[in-house]
């Protein structure tokens, strides 16, 4: 194989687990879905280059539905329910951006830990992408449990089917309908969350989780 | 028909009557039909048991085509099985010829009657298992029918909480059996007895069955501190089913322990023999000292039955370890000595749970604070009741003398042991089933005087009335039985001889043929027994003493006061009531080990008030044992419950932090 498309392929791959950090990082609503547009179509590139490198023609189809999906539908989708909601100015964190990105650190040289020595045998570029995948889904939980808003929810849930389709592209020999099947599951999961979204507005004017928990008579939690 | 399929066809005659009592309903009928066709199953059984235990048949198998698909149920009927089916069978009969007229004062029979049957089955099932699958479903259908008579008279809360402890100990036993059985398991998965045994595991595998089968053997038997279950469940069912919990259901505990430790496991090392001696020895020890300490005479006996089944298991400790080093002739001594104490026992302690049921019937009372001067009223009763006292306080020449008799002897025998901490540790023990022997004779004069002799305490025990020909049977029946194993010991002994050849290899010598059908365990030299001759002896000397006096006293009149039995008083609350006979024993051991705790609340002169006394007496198990237990697990529990409150953000945040924990243990111990 050639060198450099092997760094290539690195290349993109880091690229998408940085945009995971980038994510973790931003205050704003609008900045988030930016940065999450960002990485899918950052993605579909990573894609598409796996499909140039495997020589397998039908990763392309993959890469061709992250893009549209994830990088053009989803984002606008999601600009329109912010701006309905009128939250794109809040500020939702829980957890401040200094200790998210270190413990996001954390995660990263975890799974580099947990997988290189599994996928030894795997060829390289394999194993740099498990490795970079997991590191990616575990971030897209952090995001979720580090933010109170249900549409940065929905994006780290987003984020985290990002790192599922880096892990499933980066093994040769995926067939395309799993690949498509994840996508399906994940748009219908979108379409749910956004009903929910919408369902927890009309009743408390507010897309804050916390309500929720207020409204089964618990107490707000102030972190 | 192998011997097996017959005894299978006895637990299908028990099943079916369970289904005929439910369809007779509570018809008057139903109490006399389905006692009398339990007896009749019954004494069925005893006659299969006894052709199989003396006719030296070989262990006949069946395998039925149903449990496990592929794997079936496998039953088999060796000498073992046949003893111990003996033992149940013979209790219920006993049990269900007293039932016939115990029963007609049942208040709600339907909660009893549709139980007895499988109850009798399950006990039946268990003995004939001969894999684990089917052992461990018998066992727990064992447990499960129990538990429905022991909750039989729900109305009263005392009962249910017994049902609960009961299940919980239940359950735990089983589970400690189960992982046992996981232990014992043949390579290939094989879950039949035989191919277990012909299964080699490692030692330490080995002790870990062993220590399993203890405890959930132990849990269902009695052993301390496993018992706590024991003393709430037994008084709490009707007399009859105590009789059969006490007696019966704690030997087939004791058989569960025998078939996996003898039979399964095999030889593997010597300490496993020192710790069941020590746990035997606790056992008899702490039962006993509660014992006395009991107002209730249905609880007396349940905690008695806790200090026999110490003497059990002490003898079968020292057949371990008597086996594990070889010396045969001395194992067969102590497995003879634990099974004969295992028959006397159901014998003895069936009787007089059906004395205790009797004496309930006419008078309505346990507590014996108010009973008194019964042999008046109910001579028959408290003379078979007296015979059954006599043989579990172990007088010669009674049965229950015999088989405590013979575990001395094997304790004696102890020097032999090559290990210097059996050496050691037995005679220990041996001085602690001296003690427990004399307890359990203060035990029962204190429940014999006190619930028969003396003034009656109470308007119920001075109107109770003799109890019915069915009830009085069966008691006679038992207490003869008691006097025959007594005097003729070495046809018993005998008897055992397969068991004994089966388990340890080797039989005692056959007493049979010995002149004056006296015992003789080892050699004539060092000790032999002759019940037959103590009791003609007793009985010659007692008529002599009697003519004597009747023949020589001075018939002249007399004028002196008149002898008031030392009561001056004519209040029937001056006499010795149970507490005061049990209180120097209670001061001497149970301030410590009981936290007894005694207040005297006296009125000031003048207050018109009564003095009263309180005490207060804890199990050791409870305060040291079960106590911390359960406040534990209700303060991890209360810590627990904020889990259910926490937001969906925390919940994901917890499911995030097991991924990564788990991810970390991985990533160190790879």
């Amino acid at each position: 194989m050639n060198a450099l498309w092997f760094d290539i392929a690195h290349l993109l791959a880091a690229g998408v687990l940085v945009l995971s950090l980038m994510l973790l990082y931003q205050d704003r609503i609008t900045a988030v879905i930016n940065v999450f547009a960002l990485q899918a179509v950052v993605l579909s590139l990573s894609v598409g280059w796996q499909s140039v490198v495997q020589g397998a023609p039908h990763l392309l189809a993959t890469a061709f539905i992250a893009l549209v999906a994830k990088g053009i539908v989803i984002p606008t989708a999601l600009h329109r329910i912010v701006r309905k909601l009128d939250v794109h100015r809040e500020v939702e964190r829980v957890v401040s951006g200094g200790p998210t990105m270190l413990a996001g650190l954390g995660l990263i040289a975890l799974s580099i830990l947990l997988v290189q020595p599994v996928v030894e045998t795997a060829d390289p570029v394999a194993r740099e992408d498990f490795a970079f995948a997991l590191a990616v889904v575990l971030l897209g939980l952090l995001l979720m449990i580090t933010r109170r808003n249900a549409v940065t929810q929905v994006v780290g849930f987003m984020s985290l089917e990002n790192g599922l389709v880096l892990a499933a592209t980066g093994a040769k020999g995926m067939p395309l309908v799993v690949e498509v099947s994840v996508a399906f599951s994940v748009l219908i999961a979108f379409i749910v969350f956004g009903v929910f979204v919408f369902r927890i507005r009309e009743r408390f004017d507010t897309v804050d989780v916390n309500v929720l928990d207020r409204f089964r008579g618990e107490r707000r939690e102030h972190l | 028909m192998p011997e097996v399929a017959i005894g299978l066809w006895c637990i299908a005659g028990f099943l079916g009557i369970g289904v005929a009592a439910t369809i007779l309903g509570g018809r008057a009928i139903a109490t006399p039909l389905v006692y009398g066709a339990t007896l009749l199953v019954a004494l069925g059984a005893v006659l299969l048991a006894l052709t199989t235990l003396l006719g030296g048949a070989a262990p006949s198998t069946v395998v039925l085509p149903i449990g496990l698909p592929g794997i079936g149920a496998h039953f088999r009927l060796d000498a073992l099985s046949a003893f111990f089916m003996l033992v149940v069978n013979l209790g219920a009969a006993a049990a269900s010829l007293y039932g016939i007229g115990y029963g007609r004062h049942e208040h709600s029979p339907m909660r009893v009657l549709p139980f007895f049957g499988p109850f009798l089955a399950g006990m039946n099932l268990v003995l004939l298992a001969a894999d684990a699958f089917s052992f461990l479903l018998s066992w727990e259908f064992m447990s499960l029918a129990s538990w429905t008579l022991v909750v039989a008279h729900h109305r009263e809360p005392a009962n249910i909480r017994a049902g609960f402890i009961y299940l919980a100990m239940a359950s735990f036993g089983t589970l400690c059996l189960l992982l046992a059985f996981g232990l014992l398991a043949a390579p290939g998965g094989d879950f039949t007895f035989a191919g277990m045994r012909g299964a080699t595991v490692g030692g330490s595998a080995a002790a870990l069955a062993t220590l399993l089968a203890l405890v959930g053997a132990g849990s269902k038997a009695g052993l301390v501190p496993l018992h706590v279950w024991l003393p709430l469940a037994h008084p709490a069912a009707p007399s009859h089913v105590s009789a059969l919990l006490s007696g019966v259901m704690t030997k087939v505990g004791v058989y569960g322990f025998i078939r996996i430790v003898f039979d399964v496991v095999g030889d593997f090392s010597s300490w496993a023999g020192l710790v069941v001696v020590l746990a035997g020895g606790a056992t008899a020890v702490l039962g006993v000292l509660y014992a006395v300490m009991q107002r209730d005479l249905k609880r007396l006996l349940a905690y008695s039955t806790v200090e026999n089944i110490g003497i059990v298991f002490i003898g079968l400790g020292l057949a371990l370890a008597f086996r594990a080093n070889g010396q045969g002739p001395a194992a067969a001594l102590a497995l003879t000595a634990a099974l004969f104490h295992v028959f006397n026992h159901s014998v003895f302690k069936s009787l007089l749970f059906f004395g205790a049921g009797a004496v309930l019937t006419a008078t309505g009372e346990r507590d014996t604070e108010k009973l008194g001067g019964l042999i008046h009223r109910m001579p028959q009763t408290a003379v078979v009741f007296l015979i059954g006292c006599m043989s579990i306080a172990a007088l010669p020449p009674l049965n229950g003398f015999v088989s405590e008799w013979l575990t001395f002897q094997a304790i004696l025998l102890s020097p032999q042991l090559p290990q210097w901490g059996l050496k050691f540790a037995v005679p220990a023990v041996g001085a602690m089933l001296a003690l427990a022997a004399a307890l359990a004779g203060a035990c029962f004069v204190k429940a014999f005087g006190v619930v028969f002799l003396s003034r009656p305490r109470s308007p119920a025990a001075a109107q109770a009335t003799e109890v019915d020909g069915f009830a009085l049977t069966a008691m006679l029946t038992l207490a003869w039985i008691c006097i025959l194993a007594g005097t003729l010991p070495g046809l018993v002994v005998d008897a055992l001889a397969p068991v004994a050849r089966q388990l340890a290899f080797v039989a005692l010598p056959p007493q049979a043929g010995l002149p004056w059908l006296s015992l003789v365990p080892i050699a004539d030299s060092r000790s032999s027994y002759n019940g037959l001759v103590i009791f003609f002896f007793l009985v010659a000397s007692g008529t002599m003493t009697a003519a004597v006096v009747h023949r020589l006293a001075s018939r002249s009149t007399r004028k002196s006061p008149i002898w008031d039995c030392g009561y001056p008083l004519d209040s029937p609350v001056t006499q010795y009531s149970s507490s005061s006979f049990a209180q120097p024993i209670r001061r001497v051991f149970g301030t410590v080990l009981f936290g007894v705790h005694e207040t005297v609340d006296m009125p000031r002169p003048g207050e018109t008030r009564a003095g009263r006394f309180r005490m207060r007496v804890r199990d050791p198990a409870w305060r040291f044992v079960y106590g911390p237990l359960a406040r534990g697990v209700l303060r991890g529990a209360v810590r627990l419950n904020r889990l259910q409150f926490l937001t969906i953000r925390r919940y994901l945040a917890l499911v995030f932090a097991a991924l990564i924990v788990l991810m970390l243990v991985v990533a160190i111990w790879r």
